[in-house]
This record gives structure tokens, C-alpha cells and sequence, in this order.
């Protein structure tokens, strides 16, 4: 009797080829009509101050080179990375340790007198992860610098140990608003804030863009209910109440939201979440007939956005405090890696740069290396880097990109 | 809730509102859309309501055996059919593209109906032959889900490349949306009348097969009373694997319809919560009992739909889990009632 099943799955499966089959010989080439793959890409366009307003970037001035004289010489020290190396959170992890490696490779090619380690430790982005590894990295004589952690809950969780050991801990990615208020004198922020690009990206919007209505929808999250807020606020009545949204993160279908939209006809809508739901939202979005401006924010500034969102993604906007590559350091990167670079890497080759530079200039103890950090002022590829005492950059700008 | 929050961040969000406006202006939308996605959950929820009603285990992982139906289609898409893909649709014209959707979900129901089958041999005969107890195959269940899941997740990439990972799959995206006709102010898109033509023809094949073939009788008998089933003829084992069978084909079948409505869905985690709402509807309609799946699925997806529309779109799920609640308060078998042998088929 199992035979007979046998022979009846036999059946139905030849008659599947079969089908195949037909269908092969059919087809007549469907790569060639319709959707041939766009080439949309999001490309930065502004730098934007709290207000909204376009803040040109300083002209000639260079960027700090890690490469530095060719003459440093240094006893055997290292530089810490911690992050999400593993996992689904990896790639930012990776694009940080990218950028470090890029910047210390640089330096040690230059300077044969004084050779820096980069060691690295995955946390997954994994608070409880992070804060069994926070020791590992505080007991290594010879790490002198942390670039990291990476996300904001790991770094919130192991501020603490790093600020005791005295060690230098410069995060290329955590924005959480609280955490420069713990009074960490190791602690510095190597970009603004989510506390200042909600309000930037709403002025952007409304001021800027001269924006009569917006939806605003959020998913729920720590990170997308926060910025959303922020966002709302800003906006003020420019935010309809009508189509305030809280979706979830996860979800899949946004039929109902579209539909709330559609009758509320913004002129935009900002989505305060990640990029797998944003892509979703926005094919939704233009599948329901909306037409409105799609703008988003750092969660949703990712290769992935645009490449599951396709040409429904085509002009949407994109806030991040993550700052675009040079030409220069987008030649190099690639050339090292293998892929361009991705969000924070110019930040992490940044932090790995000031880090190196400080170690070059003979501070090669952890209390002269936060001494140098802490009193640092240059140039880097993505911007500025200058500190007040709670480890915020003195100046905050916001970049907006676009897809196009 | 307004009043006591004012100034706390949290309650700015909406929250939780009673838009009966939205509900209203959007009726026939909502149900619409609410008809298509129950289409699916009934197809899905065949799955688990079949291999209870004849071996009294909830099938956990047919979430997982759904999901690898995605990729089933995915698979036919782009490897056998050369589409490539780019998140922007092809609108073939709707010959071509019936046929390159029939494939689709020829190797979908494949996958899906193999994966089921072979999930059967692999994890949960040999407990049978053991002589395992119930809650042995419920674990097995859940942890055979886990398997696929993380078998889509990190092992697929490295078999296929460009297959699975933490990443959806980049959507192919066969037909653009597009609006037909409309009824009492609802638009019907292409998708919609697709998905719920299909599901309503394999709903009807699944209850003719269930209720006027060999097989049908046969798994009506064996859910009845495996012994004596046993007695007049029937193969238990050949039984159980027909209706394995027959839930992994409508899963991989659901799987197709559902990669139409979300393109961007074919990921390893993709068919949890659906199998979990699937399940759900399957309890709503009365586990065990065929036609109860199918009206549990229709009625969970617009049921959820208009508890969207009205109480907020974060509620969706709370909607869809507070009614199984009451309705099993009120009717503990479901709405149907409980058992595949004795439903009128």
C-alpha cells in the first residue's frame, strides 16, 4: 500500500515537470519586458541643522588621515571594537568594525614604528551579551580605546564599567538620548542624538519642505515611538491627527493604515520605524494609490530599504545622523571590503582615526588617550568632531538623504 | 486615557482610540481586505484542523512548512521562470501571467506538500511507533518549527546562495495591484480577486475530496475512531500521510496567494504569527472540523480587519486573539464544533 502512495506522489510530480516543462518552452523571456531592475540608490543630499535649514558644509577643509607623519612610534597597544558582529542586527556591527579596520590598517601600513591591534567582540547587540564582554575588554592591559558599543541598550548597560576602568569609549552609533547623561566621562557620542533628529527632520518637512500635512506613523518600538514624538511635536498641527498611526513592528499588512491615509490626503508621511516594515509600508502606500512623499528616518536608511521597497521607494526621503562617504573613502573601503560602505562606517573609521591619532601623538596610557579624545577638535570624513563634557559632539547636524 | 497622560511620551502616540468614523467611511474596504487575508488563514488553517481531527496533535510547525512554501515560489520564480527580482512588478499581461502563477503555485503546493510529508516521516511517525504520549509530539511540534526556521535562516544561504538569511527575499513582484472594479465603495484589486477565487476553488476541492472520495472517507473514519477504522480496511499510516499531504498543498497554495498580497513577506520568520493567527482560526471555527477552518479563517481576517479600523492598527492582533476568547468562552468547541468525522461533509 505504500507503494500506491509512492506511485500517486510520482504522478502528481511528473505531471508538475510536465507543466514546467510547457511552461519553459513558452516563456518568451520575461526579464526583457517590464520591470527591468532600477537603479535606485539612496544618495545624501543636505546637512540640516535643529531648524530644518540647510547648513552648507565647511569647504577645504580636510579630513583627519590616520595615516598621520610615517613617524610614530608606540609600544604594542590596542584599540577595542565591541558591536554585533553575528546575528540579524549584524550589519551595522560590521559596517562600524569595516570602518575601524580601514583606519587602523591605514595607520599601521604607515607607521612600521608603532603597530595598533584592533581587537573585536561580538555582543549580538545583546545588553546582557554586552555587559559580560564589557569586562573582557576592561581587563586587556594593552586596550587603551573602545570604539563602541555599537546600540544603545548595550552601551547603556556597560557605560558604567568603561567609566571606571577610565577607558575611552566612543560610540559610532548609539543615539539614545539618555545616555550622555549618566555622567560617563568616557563616554562620547560620534554623531547627534535622536533627541535632535526628530525635531530637524520634522522643521525639514515643514519649514523646508513647506509641508502642510503630514501622517505620522510609528511601530511601537523604544526607538520608533520616541523619534515619532519627537517628530509630532515638532510638527505640531502640520501633524493630522487624523492619521496618527501605530503600527508594529513586524507587521505585514498596512491596508487599514493605507486606507486611513488616503482619506486623510497628506502631503507626506513619515514613517518612525525600520526599514523591513518601512519597504512593506511603502509599496502598500503606493499600491493603495497614495502619492504623498515617503520620508523616514535611520531605522529605514538601508541598501534593504530600497531594494524589497523598489520603485515604491523612489523619493522617499531619509533622516539620519550617519554621515555619507567621501568619494575617497568610499574608493578605499570598497577596494578593502569588497562593498560599499555602509551606515556609521564613515563614523567608525572617524572614532578609529581620533583614536589612532591620539595614540600617535605619544598618548598610550587610557588616562592620556581620554585626555586627548576629551580635549580633541578636527575634521573628519563625515563631520566635525569637537565634545562637551557629557560626550556630546558640540555641534549636531542631521544629513537627509534621498532615494532616487 | 487621555486625561491622566498628558505630557508623557508615550501617550501622545495614538494609542488606543474607538474611531467609529473609520470603521464606518472604510466598511466595505475593510471587509474586502479582511475577505482576502481570511482566504489565506482558512487555506492555512486546513492544515492544522486536518491533522488534528485525525491525530489529536496541533501541528506547530506548519507555520514553518507554510513558510517554506514562500520560498517554494520564490524558487519557481526566479530560478525556474528567470524572473528577476527588482521590488517593481512585470505586469505580463494575464495570460502569461496565470500560467507563470500556476507554476508558482505548482511548486509551492510541492515544497509545502513535501515538507509536510516528510516533517510526518521524520518527526512524528517514529513517536507513533513508539508509542509517544501526546505531549512528546506537541514539543516535537514546536521544535521541529524552530528546525525550519533556522535551517531557512542560517543554512539555506549556504545551499542556495541568495536563498534565506536574515533578510527577506528581494520581491518578485508578478502583478502590480491594481483596481478592477468597484463594489459598494470597496476597490477590488487584481490580487484580491485572485486570492479569493483561489482559495474559494481549493476550499471547495478540499471539502468534495473530504467529502466524496476514498481518501475522505477514509480520514473522516480514521478521525472518527482510528480502531475500528483500522478494522474495516483503512491504512491508519497511508491516512496520515494523505492528510499531511493535503495541508502542506493548501499551505504552499496559501503561500503563493500570500507572497501576492505581501512580496516582501519571504522571510525564515515570515509564517509565524500567520500560522499562529491560522491556528487560531482553525480553534475559532471548531479544530478538527474542515468547513470550521475555513469560516474561522474568513471570519478571523475580517473580524481583525474592522478591529483595526477601530480600535487602532497596533490592535490587530489583540483584536484577533480577544475574540478567540470570547467566542470559546461562549462555544468552547468553536463555532462549528469540534470533530472531522462527525461534521457533515
Amino acid at each position: 500500500m505504500r507503494s500506491r502512495v509512492a506511485r500517486n506522489a510520482l504522478a502528481v510530480g511528473s505531471a508538475g515537470l510536465i507543466v514546467f516543462g510547457v511552461a519553459g518552452c513558452s516563456q518568451s523571456d520575461p526579464k526583457q519586458s517590464g520591470a527591468a531592475g532600477s537603479n535606485l540608490k539612496i544618495v545624501e543630499q543636505v546637512q540640516i541643522d535643529e531648524n530644518g535649514a540647510e547648513i552648507k558644509a565647511a569647504g577645504g577643509a580636510t579630513p583627519a588621515d590616520p595615516a598621520g607623519d610615517g613617524k610614530a612610534t608606540c609600544p604594542p597597544v590596542s584599540i577595542a571594537m565591541a558591536g554585533a558582529l553575528n546575528g540579524p542586527d549584524a550589519a551595522l556591527g560590521i559596517n562600524i568594525k569595516n570602518g575601524v579596520q580601514l583606519a587602523i590598517d591605514k595607520h599601521n601600513a604607515a607607521n612600521p614604528g608603532c603597530q595598533v591591534t584592533l581587537k573585536t567582540f561580538d555582543t549580538e547587540g545583546d545588553p546582557q551579551k554586552a555587559t559580560g564582554i564589557a569586562p573582557q575588554i576592561v581587563d586587556d592591559k594593552f586596550t587603551i580605546g573602545l570604539v563602541g558599543p555599537a546600540f544603545s541598550g548595550e552601551t547603556k548597560a556597560t557605560g558604567t564599567v568603561f567609566d571606571q576602568a577610565g577607558l575611552v569609549a566612543a560610540t559610532a552609533s548609539a543615539t539614545n538620548v539618555t545616555l550622555s547623561e549618566n555622567g560617563w566621562k568616557t563616554f562620547f557620542r560620534g554623531l547627534a542624538n535622536d533627541g535632535v533628529q526628530g525635531p530637524s527632520v520634522a522643521n525639514y518637512l515643514k519649514n523646508t519642505l513647506k509641508y502642510k500635512k503630514v501622517c505620522v506613523v510609528d511601530d511601537s518600538t523604544d526607538y520608533g515611538l520616541g523619534l515619532a514624538t519627537a517628530v509630532r511635536t515638532t510638527l505640531g498641527p502640520v501633524a493630522d491627527s487624523a492619521c496618527n498611526i501605530s503600527v508594529k513592528k513586524g507587521d505585514k499588512d498596512f491596508s487599514a493604515a493605507v486606507t486611513q491615509i488616503k482619506g486623510a490626503a497628506p502631503d507626506a508621511i513619515f514613517y518612525s520605524g525600520y526599514y523591513a516594515e518601512a519597504a512593506t509600508f511603502a509599496q502598500q502606500l503606493k499600491d493603495g494609490g497614495v502619492t504623498a512623499t515617503f520620508a523616514s528616518a535611520d531605522g529605514t536608511k538601508d541598501p534593504e530599504f530600497v531594494k524589497q521597497g523598489g520603485e515604491a521607494t523612489k523619493g522617499a526621503i531619509l533622516s539620519c545622523p550617519c554621515g555619507p562617504a567621501s568619494k575617497q573613502f568610499a574608493e578605499e573601503y570598497t577596494k578593502k571590503f569588497g562593498q560599499e560602505p555602509g551606515t556609521y562606517s564613515t563614523e567608525g573609521y572617524d572614532l578609529g582615526t581620533i583614536l589612532v591619532k591620539g595614540i600617535d601623538s605619544g598618548a598610550v596610557t587610557r588616562p592620556a588617550l581620554l585626555d586627548f579624545v576629551t580635549k580633541y577638535e578636527g575634521q573628519g570624513v563625515a563631520r566635525k568632531y569637537q565634545w562637551n563634557n557629557k560626550g556630546e559632539l558640540t555641534t549636531n547636524l542631521i544629513w537627509i538623504y534621498k532615494v532616487q | 486615557m487621555t486625561s491622566d497622560c498628558v505630557g508623557h511620551y508615550v501617550c501622545t502616540a495614538a494609542n488606543i482610540n474607538f474611531n467609529v468614523d473609520n470603521l464606518v467611511n472604510g466598511f466595505w474596504q475593510l471587509t474586502i481586505d479582511g475577505l482576502s487575508w481570511g482566504a489565506i488563514y482558512a487555506l492555512v488553517a486546513v492544515g492544522y484542523t486536518l491533522v488534528f481531527g485525525v491525530l489529536r496533535l496541533i501541528n506547530f510547525a506548519h507555520s514553518e512548512i507554510f513558510m517554506l512554501g514562500m520560498f517554494g515560489a520564490y524558487f519557481a520564480l526566479e530560478i525556474i521562470l528567470g524572473f528577476k527580482p527588482s521590488g517593481n512588478a512585470y505586469n505580463l499581461g494575464i495570460g502569461l501571467t496565470v500560467v507563470y502563477l500556476g507554476v508558482a503555485a505548482l511548486v509551492a503546493m510541492l515544497v509545502s506538500g513535501a515538507a509536510a510529508v516528510g516533517l510526518e516521516v521524520v518527526a512524528y511517525r517514529p513517536l507513533r511507533r513508539r508509542n509517544a504520549r501526546g505531549l512528546t509530539f506537541l514539543i516535537t511540534a514546536i521544535g521541529m518549527s524552530f528546525v525550519l526556521q533556522e535551517f531557512v535562516h542560517f543554512v539555506l544561504p549556504k545551499i542556495l546562495k541568495g536563498f534565506g538569511g536574515s533578510n527577506a527575499q528581494q520581491p518578485i513582484i508578478l502583478v502590480q495591484p491594481k483596481t478592477q472594479f468597484t463594489l459598494f465603495s470597496a476597490n477590488i484589486s487584481n490580487v484580491t480577486i485572485v486570492i479569493v477565487v483561489a482559495a474559494i476553488v481549493l476550499a471547495l476541492l478540499t471539502d468534495i475530496a473530504l467529502g466524496r472520495t476514498k481518501f475522505g472517507r477514509g480520514i473522516r473514519a480514521v478521525a472518527q475512531d482510528p480502531t475500528t477504522a483500522t478494522l474495516m480496511g483503512v491504512s491508519r499510516e497511508r491516512i496520515i500521510m494523505t492528510t499531511f499531504l493535503i495541508g502542506g498543498l493548501l499551505a504552499g497554495a496559501a503561500a503563493l496567494l500570500y507572497t501576492l498580497k505581501v512580496p516582501q513577506g519571504i522571510i525564515y520568520s515570515g509564517g509565524f504569527l500567520l500560522g499562529i493567527k491560522a491556528f487560531s482560526a482553525a480553534v475559532l471555527g471548531g479544530i478538527g472540523n474542515l468547513r470550521g477552518a475555513l469560516l474561522g479563517g474568513l471570519i478571523l481576517g475580517i473580524m481583525e480587519n474592522y478591529g483595526q479600523a477601530f480600535f487602532g492598527t497596533q490592535w490587530r492582533d489583540v483584536v484577533a486573539f480577544v475574540l478567540l476568547v470570547l467566542v470559546l468562552l461562549i462555544r468552547p468547541t468553536g463555532i462549528l464544533g469540534e470533530s472531522l468525522g462527525k461534521a457533515r461533509a
